[in-house]
């Protein structure tokens, strides 16, 4: 337990002393103001944004489309890893479909798909999906093949009914992979997201950092970062503690 | 003979998609396949796009190389060095998660417009995901091995380069082709924003211009050549994963 503390408490005192260092820096004026302000700033004009309400609406907008290209990922990515985990031969055939997906760099795409759907939130859904959909079918794939054998038989010889097998067997068998899975549709969803907003847009967290960037209003820019990356490592966060919880449970039982 | 079956049917799926999105919308979005490959043809022979790919190459040479080197040697200290390990890892697998396309302007204001920026963002793409893999493969070496090492009396030169590389190895080269896929998108999304040549600058001019054709071809070069060198370092990783 001290081990484990030890290691908590210096990862802490890493990440204090390397905000502490830019801080430092930046007050020292080594880094001039121009290319970063220093964090402590940062944090001060992120809190009056958001006390003004200035943040309100482009993050709402983010968050909505993060919510909802998430949902149709998690969704379709386990619907479409169950589809192809029963038919074995469809599985062969898209295998190196899947392999090389993330070799591709999708932003390329956006251009493209602004030009099909025109310039508002539903190319960037699109994106988010493309890019967090396949990681949820490869996850549910990963964890549909690692339900044991004998559990199978077992529900066979209780006589369990299809919806009670995946209730019972299923779900809970294939769980930890289904989590990972989870947990790569949140990231790949908000970088595409974000990462669209940023190239070609008219809205949202993206929007407002290159446009502040292009108005050379560093303030604005830097408070926005400093939100996205908080929001990106809290639910990142959220995400791990849960998932040593259920772990931890599953060790029990 | 199955295997050809299935690569031609993954090849007609992907041509009606994309005949359908041009049914849909029409030459003002997309140009038919026929068209781009016309267009592709003509454009490997012009001398000028091959300026642009030497631009994008150069920048995504540099990128991958400080990647990968700095990448391998961080990541198998820090799996050496359980503790330091440990500590690490949250902080990197965060790293990760973050939307780097954001942190393009501080890349910007640091190192200023041109090849270095564009550098630093295919590196800042592709080195965390090579480190996480090299820490794992230097974590997860069998104790066994170190202490049959230790028995045969190996200098530290030999164990290194008879125990330690061929352990590592396999895990390493997956890594790798991440980080290859990951520092391309990199250097390519640096083109988009803030350069005059290379490959991202020619796919987003292509749209301020309103050149669909030039856009959808150079898309799909890109494409192919990223999914063909993938396919050849996933064959490289299976082999390195068999012999291992």
């Amino acid at each position: 337990m001290t081990r484990t503390r030890g290691i908590i408490w210096t990862r802490v005192a890493l990440i204090v002393g390397a905000v502490g260092l830019i801080e430092l820096l930046c007050r020292l004026g080594v880094i001039k103001s121009l290319t970063m302000i220093a964090p402590s700033q940062m944090a001060l004009e992120l809190a009056r944004m958001i006390a003004s309400g200035e943040l309100t609406a482009p993050a709402a907008y983010t968050f909505t489309e993060v919510g909802t290209a998430f949902a149709v990922s998690v969704v379709a990515g386990g619907a479409l890893g169950a589809l192809v985990h029963v038919h074995p031969r469809l599985r062969h055939a898209l295998d190196p479909l899947l392999v090389s997906w993330y070799a591709v760099p999708f932003f390329v795409f956006y251009p493209l798909l602004v030009a099909l759907f025109g310039l508002n939130a539903l190319p960037l859904i699109a994106i988010g999906v493309i890019f967090a959909a396949p990681a949820m079918m490869l996850s549910t794939l990963a964890g549909l093949d690692r339900v044991p054998r004998v559990m199978r038989k077992v529900a066979r010889v209780h006589r369990l009914s299809r919806v009670q097998e995946v209730r019972l067997i299923t779900l809970p068998s294939a769980a930890p992979h289904l989590f990972t899975g989870l947990k790569l549709a949140f990231a790949y969803s908000f970088i595409g997201i974000i990462a669209g907003e940023f190239i070609l847009s008219g809205g949202g967290l993206g929007y407002g950092i290159a446009y502040a960037y292009e108005s050379f209003e560093n303030r604005t820019m830097y408070a926005l970062m400093l939100f996205v990356l908080l929001i990106a490592t809290g639910v990142n966060g959220a995400l791990h503690i849960w998932d040593g919880r259920l772990a931890r449970r599953r060790g029990r039982t | 003979m199955m295997r050809f079956v299935d690569a031609v049917a993954i090849v007609a799926a992907i041509l009606l998609i994309w005949l359908g999105l041009y049914a849909y919308a029409g030459d003002v979005a997309i140009t038919s396949p026929l068209r781009t490959f016309v267009f592709a043809a003509e454009l490997l022979s012009r001398a000028s796009f091959w300026n642009h790919v030497g631009a994008t190459m150069a920048a995504f040479a540099m990128a991958l190389a400080i990647s990968a080197v700095a990448g391998v040697a961080l990541g198998l200290v820090l799996g050496m060095r359980r503790f330091a390990g440990e500590v690490a890892e949250p902080i990197l697998s965060s790293l990760y998660t973050i939307p780097k396309v954001t942190l393009y302007p501080v890349m910007l204001l640091i190192f200023g417009l041109g090849m270095s920026a564009k550098v630093a963002f295919g590196v800042i793409h592709g080195m965390i995901p090579v480190m996480l893999f090299t820490m794992a493969a230097a974590k997860n070496i069998q104790p066994v091995l170190l202490r049959t090492a230790r028995v045969l009396r190996l200098s530290p030169t030999q164990t290194a380069l008879s125990v330690l590389a061929p352990a590592v190895t396999p895990e390493i080269i997956t890594g790798l082709r991440v980080g290859f896929a990951l520092t391309l998108l990199g250097v390519l999304i640096g083109e988009m924003f803030a350069s005059q040549r290379g490959l991202g600058f020619l796919i987003i001019n292509g749209i301020e211009v309103h050149d669909v054709r030039m856009t959808t071809t150079v898309t799909l070069l890109v494409v192919v050549f990223a999914v063909a060198a993938n396919g050849l370092m996933l064959a490289l990783d299976r082999r390195a994963h068999h012999f291992a």
